[in-house]
């Protein structure tokens, strides 16, 4: 499990987040469709997709895949990293027997109005070296020892 | 709506085709309030991290929760998953409940029978935990001219799905731009 958190003062603009490898298989898309109570044929049917979507296979869902960045920025922060934004752009499909590889840098730190400590990022989901799916994130880290981003309530929360 | 290629909101404009009045009246009008069918509950909480191998200990040890959120939460970007509606429930036809019924709206009434996502913009408020009853609400934030794109020709559509706990505390907004068009030929 994740345990360590990263702080505010251990993030700079450029570092670059250790890669996350996946190999894709019809479970991780039919499993990651029924977490997220997707029941659409183009995610468990391969016959619907390849007929009616026209994509050689089922595909990854939209809910999954965020699913899936959430899990490796918090990977990155630790437990106390709390997402306050993700923007995603789909520009194609992650389908069974691919590699998919999250790659992740720091564009931005910032302290908010109120105080909150923030990282954004760019993170691409990609397969053979070709972007399936741009996401910018961004999410608050604790701005040292004594902080915790998941306290902020109301107003003191801007994301 | 399926994800198969890309496109953003751009293309080239196509004269005379001014939006429908009763399209634009929709717009910033909050539609299709509703409430889940089911409280937040850690099945799926629990199912989803293993979809994607989280092992986030806010999600698996109730102690590092109670230190760190004041109690188990729920991912933050399983927001969409609490206002599913079950497959098949007394009284409906399996599979009739649309999710972001503003987007099927918007294909049938400006005849446009194809339609793919092309950006999804999360924000997260509140916390979601278990227990929690959400509800939601869909509004049309813009349609865009008829535009030639490498699809065909279409419009982009900005929909906003708003979230709230049951104290009415904004947990989440999920801002969606989908693109309707027709094939050459349709």
């Amino acid at each position: 499990m994740t345990t360590s958190n990263l702080t505010a003062g251990e993030i700079a603009v450029g570092d670059r987040l250790a890669e996350l490898r996946h190999d894709v298989t019809a479970t991780t898309v039919v499993l990651g469709a029924l977490a997220s109570r997707d029941d659409r044929p183009m995610h468990h049917d391969r016959d619907f997709a390849q007929k009616r979507n026209g994509t050689q296979d089922i595909f990854l869902n939209t809910p999954n895949q965020a699913a899936w960045f959430e899990r490796y920025l918090t990977d990155w922060t630790g437990p106390m990293g709390r997402l306050g934004r993700v923007n995603f752009r789909m520009t194609g499909p992650v389908f069974p027997d691919d590699t998919m590889v999250l790659a992740g840098v720091v564009t931005d730190t910032w302290t908010d109005d109120v105080g909150c400590t923030w990282a954004k990022l760019d993170v691409e989901l990609s397969v053979g070296g070709v972007v399936k799916t741009l996401a910018a994130a961004s999410i608050a880290v604790p701005s040292g020892p004594d902080d915790n981003p998941w306290s902020r309530k109301g107003d003191q929360w801007r994301p | 709506m399926t994800q198969n290629e890309t496109e953003s909101q751009t293309g080239t404009i196509e004269e005379g085709n001014d939006l429908p009045a009763d399209v634009s009246a929709l717009i910033g009008v909050r539609q299709y309030e509703e409430v889940a069918e089911f409280p937040v509950e850690r099945g799926y909480i629990w199912t989803t991290c293993a979809s994607v191998e989280n092992g986030n200990p806010l999600f698996w040890d109730d102690d590092a929760a109670a230190e760190i959120t004041g109690g188990p939460i729920a991912p933050p970007t399983m927001l969409s998953v609490w206002l599913r509606a079950h497959h098949w429930a007394p009284g409906r036809e399996a599979g009739s409940q649309l999710p972001l019924r503003i987007h099927f709206d918007l294909k049938e009434r400006l005849e446009l029978p194809e339609a793919i996502m092309t950006e999804d913009v999360l924000v997260f408020h509140e916390p979601v935990r278990p227990g929690d009853l959400l509800q939601s609400s869909q509004i049309l934030r813009s349609v865009s001219e008829l535009k030639h794109t490498k699809l065909g020709v279409g419009r982009f559509w900005v929909i906003d799905v708003e979230y709230r706990n049951q104290r009415d505390e904004l947990v989440g907004v999920d801002t969606l731009t989908g693109l309707g068009y027709r094939r050459q030929g349709q």
